[in-house]
């Protein structure tokens, strides 16, 4: 029973990091109807930039830590948010209108390129962070087990939320989420309307990129090792997370994200840590097989 | 003229935020600690910017001295006459490799036949019948796997191996591709990702099968109707009184490869003239299409699938029979998309397109490392003393995608060379081909 406890806690935390990625695979999805292969690299960039930010901080001897997650955290949603335009602008958007998979050939090129950019520029070791945000209080103790909560669990919660939650304003709230729920219906119309298109594709990559961006800030903290290949499987889980919800669906993505998460954990704890990635790939083959709309999400229609 | 400097000047401003950190501020350990420490690299950072900025205004110069000149109207290609004259000459350059090379030159002939021979064979799924397939390492790691358990269990001999690991790479691609081909393009390409991995990890993982990940060593090596390449009486060179030199076994290896790629290259160019092949290209340009003229599109689908597979399995038995080792490292997703980006160069369809792309993509990068000027260069210019080009491989591939399908998504070869057709036959430019949504 606690143990069971610990792994849903732990689940919980990871599943929200996978949400925070799910979301701007399924953003772009619902939009262009493109997956954007190289999410999963621009997360692994937002962790290395947080990386870099973190001890630029503390040579700077700016050690309080609410305030080096604060900055860190702009800094890399930053410089990310640009990843995510330049990425949009260069390898997709001349791409519209081409044939069927060349938007998708182009995102794996791209995926390929950010991952060796950042081997070459950062070098191929795994890079190790000492532990900001330390310890944490025991829930209740059973037969010996302490179920334990730590601090950066809390945070990794209270960030995720937080950013969902405004996002989620963002959409249902503002002329800007009115615009891309528009172009997510009909672009051509919403072109006619007077709304420019371009500009709310290239925003909405900028707000996946910075999403993705703070979950790589929080897998860093949470993990503390990062390197250069991160972003593959987290990619794919994410992506797996983003079907599983419904791909388009907002909600469904920070379900499917908590889903794959609790997967993960409770597989880990009760079956065999070294296949819990196969666990993760054989339920992405599984939903695309049998519900390839996912929890959420609408059928999709053909159309000639 | 001032419009150009400003967009170039942005450009610049772009990659100096894309690159200051991630280039200038590189994250390394210190020394006598194992705290991570900031190494600037300024000068790198420098130089990326400026090639930007430089880069940017000649393109966006070039563009407006393009509007400005009148249009040209649009020679017809010469790409046909490339077919008929150019593959010969590569073939007789391959066929005569072995008489005038060294030793390295045959081993990196080798390693590129391998690669023809896959991009041939995921041609087959990705180029003719249009269905992206990211996990094709997998069949090759089955191959690869089938030969070397079979010969280390059963001793059985490569030749007896070789078509009955080509059928159970097949019989995967079957068993993945019954249910899955049912899907959409894109998330076709996400389930073969998936099972690519998962073939990888089950082998890391299941250590009676496979070994783990130390791999499985001491695999029989090639015989010659029962010949082995070795020193000793009995062996190739004794049976038929030649000296023993090493470099025999080598040039058979390489004839081999040689074979088994002209063998892909074969069935693929004969199946694209039966009615299946028909149906491949015809499911490429549009399923629905397809469909209703009463094709099946799944049994179309998985021949194709399986076929792929096939020769992929025949590579990966020849790759264990090469190295004598074989370990889940060599099954990563960068080996699928190696392949893959040999494929998208070469053109998606085009045979002597995807030739041109490996010789270029893996021999080109194999050479490279042995030319020490550059070494020499990179260190004193720009004081990297590690410089291995093959660093670079990876980022050099992902780009070139990208680039190929912003200028030219049918590939450089792009014309095609219709199959059916009314009394001549007329090559169609690839830019003319539409393809519609499948």
């Amino acid at each position: 029973m606690a143990y069971a406890l610990q792994q849903l806690i732990n689940g919980i935390t990871l599943g929200m990091i996978y949400g925070l990625i799910a979301v701007g695979y399924t953003m772009v999805y619902g939009i262009i109807g493109m997956i954007n292969f190289a999410h999963g690299d621009v997360f692994m960039i937002g962790a290395f930039l947080s990386l870099i930010s973190f001890i630029l901080l503390g040579i700077a001897g700016i050690t309080y830590v609410p305030l080096a997650l604060f900055l860190t955290l702009l800094f890399a949603a930053a410089i990310s948010a640009l990843y995510g335009w330049a990425i949009e602008r260069i390898a997709y958007r001349p791409l519209r209108g081409s044939f069927r998979l060349a938007p998708l050939i182009s995102a794996i090129g791209m995926s390929i390129a950010l991952q060796n950019f950042a081997q070459v520029s950062q070098g191929a070791r795994d890079k190790n962070l000492i532990e900001l945000i330390p310890g944490g209080f025991d829930i209740f103790q059973q037969d010996g087990f302490v179920v334990q909560l730590t601090w950066m669990q809390i945070v990794i919660t209270i960030v995720t939320l937080t950013l969902l939650g405004g996002f989620t304003w963002l959409v249902t709230k503002t002329p800007l989420g009115r615009a891309m729920r528009a172009c997510e219906q009909d672009m051509k119309m919403t072109a006619l309307l007077g709304i420019d298109v371009n500009r709310t594709i290239s925003l909405t990559f900028v707000i996946g990129a910075s999403l993705a961006a703070v979950a790589g800030m929080l897998f860093l903290l949470y993990y503390g090792s990062i390197n250069f290949y991160i972003g593959f499987n987290a990619g794919v889980k994410a992506f797996t997370a983003a079907v599983l919800g419904g791909v388009g669906s907002l909600p469904g993505a920070v379900i499917g994200g908590l889903a794959i998460g609790l997967i993960e954990a409770f597989w880990s704890g009760y079956a065999s840590v070294e296949y819990k990635d196969v666990a993760a790939f054989s339920v992405l083959i599984i939903v695309l097989i049998f519900m390839p709309t996912g929890l959420l999400g609408r059928a999709d229609v053909e159309k000639v | 003229m001032k419009a150009a400097l400003r967009d170039a000047g942005l450009s610049a401003l772009v990659a100096l935020g894309l690159f200051g950190a991630m280039v200038g501020l590189r994250t390394d350990v210190g020394i006598g600690t194992s705290k991570l420490t900031i190494n600037p690299q300024p000068l790198a950072v420098a130089i990326i910017v400026a090639v930007v900025f430089l880069g940017r205004l000649g393109l966006v110069l070039w563009a407006q001295h393009k509007a400005a000149a009148a249009p040209v109207a649009k020679k017809p290609s010469h790409m046909p006459a490339l077919g008929r004259y150019v593959a010969p000459a590569m073939l007789l350059i391959a066929a005569t490799l072995p008489l005038y090379s060294s030793r390295y030159i045959i081993d990196v002939g080798v390693l590129v036949m391998t690669y023809v021979m896959l991009g041939w064979g995921l041609n087959i799924v990705v180029g003719l019948a249009g269905l992206l397939d990211l996990g094709y390492v997998a069949f090759y790691a089955v191959g690869a796997y089938s030969y070397t358990l079979l010969a280390t269990t059963f001793g059985l001999s490569f030749w007896i191996c070789l078509p009955i690991a080509g059928i159970l790479a097949a019989v995967w691609g079957m068993i993945l591709g019954f249910p899955v081909l049912r899907l959409r393009g894109d998330y076709l390409a996400i389930v073969t990702l998936a099972f690519g991995e998962i073939i990888r990890l089950v082998l890391i993982n299941w250590r009676d099968f496979s070994g783990g990940s130390a791999g499985i060593a001491s695999i029989p090596k090639i015989t010659f109707f029962g010949l082995v390449f070795a020193d000793r009486p009995g062996g190739f060179d004794d049976f038929f009184g030649f000296e023993y030199a090493s470099i025999h076994g080598k040039i058979f290896l390489y004839f081999v490869i040689l074979a088994l790629a002209l063998l892909t290259n074969w069935a693929s160019l004969r199946l694209r003239r039966l009615p299946i092949g028909r149906a491949w290209e015809a499911l490429r340009e549009d399923e629905i299409a397809c469909r209703s003229l009463g094709i099946n599109t799944t049994n179309t689908k998985l021949t194709a699938f399986a076929l792929g597979a096939f020769f992929g399995g025949l590579a990966g038995s020849f790759f264990a029979v090469k190295q004598g080792f074989v370990s889940p490292e060599s099954f990563t997703f960068n080996e699928s998309a190696t392949i893959l980006a040999i494929v998208v160069l070469g053109g998606m369809g085009s045979q002597i397109g995807v030739a041109f792309a490996a010789v270029f993509l893996i021999g080109g990068f194999e050479l490279l490392r042995e030319l020490g000027w550059l070494k020499t260069f990179m260190a004193t210019t720009f004081g990297m003393t590690d410089f291995d080009p093959a660093q670079y491989r990876g980022l050099l591939f992902g780009l070139a995608m990208v680039v190929m399908m912003v200028l030219r998504p049918r590939g450089f070869v792009s014309t095609r060379s219709p199959s059916i057709f009314l009394k001549e036959r007329k090559a169609v430019s690839g830019d003319l081909v539409k393809e519609g949504h499948g």
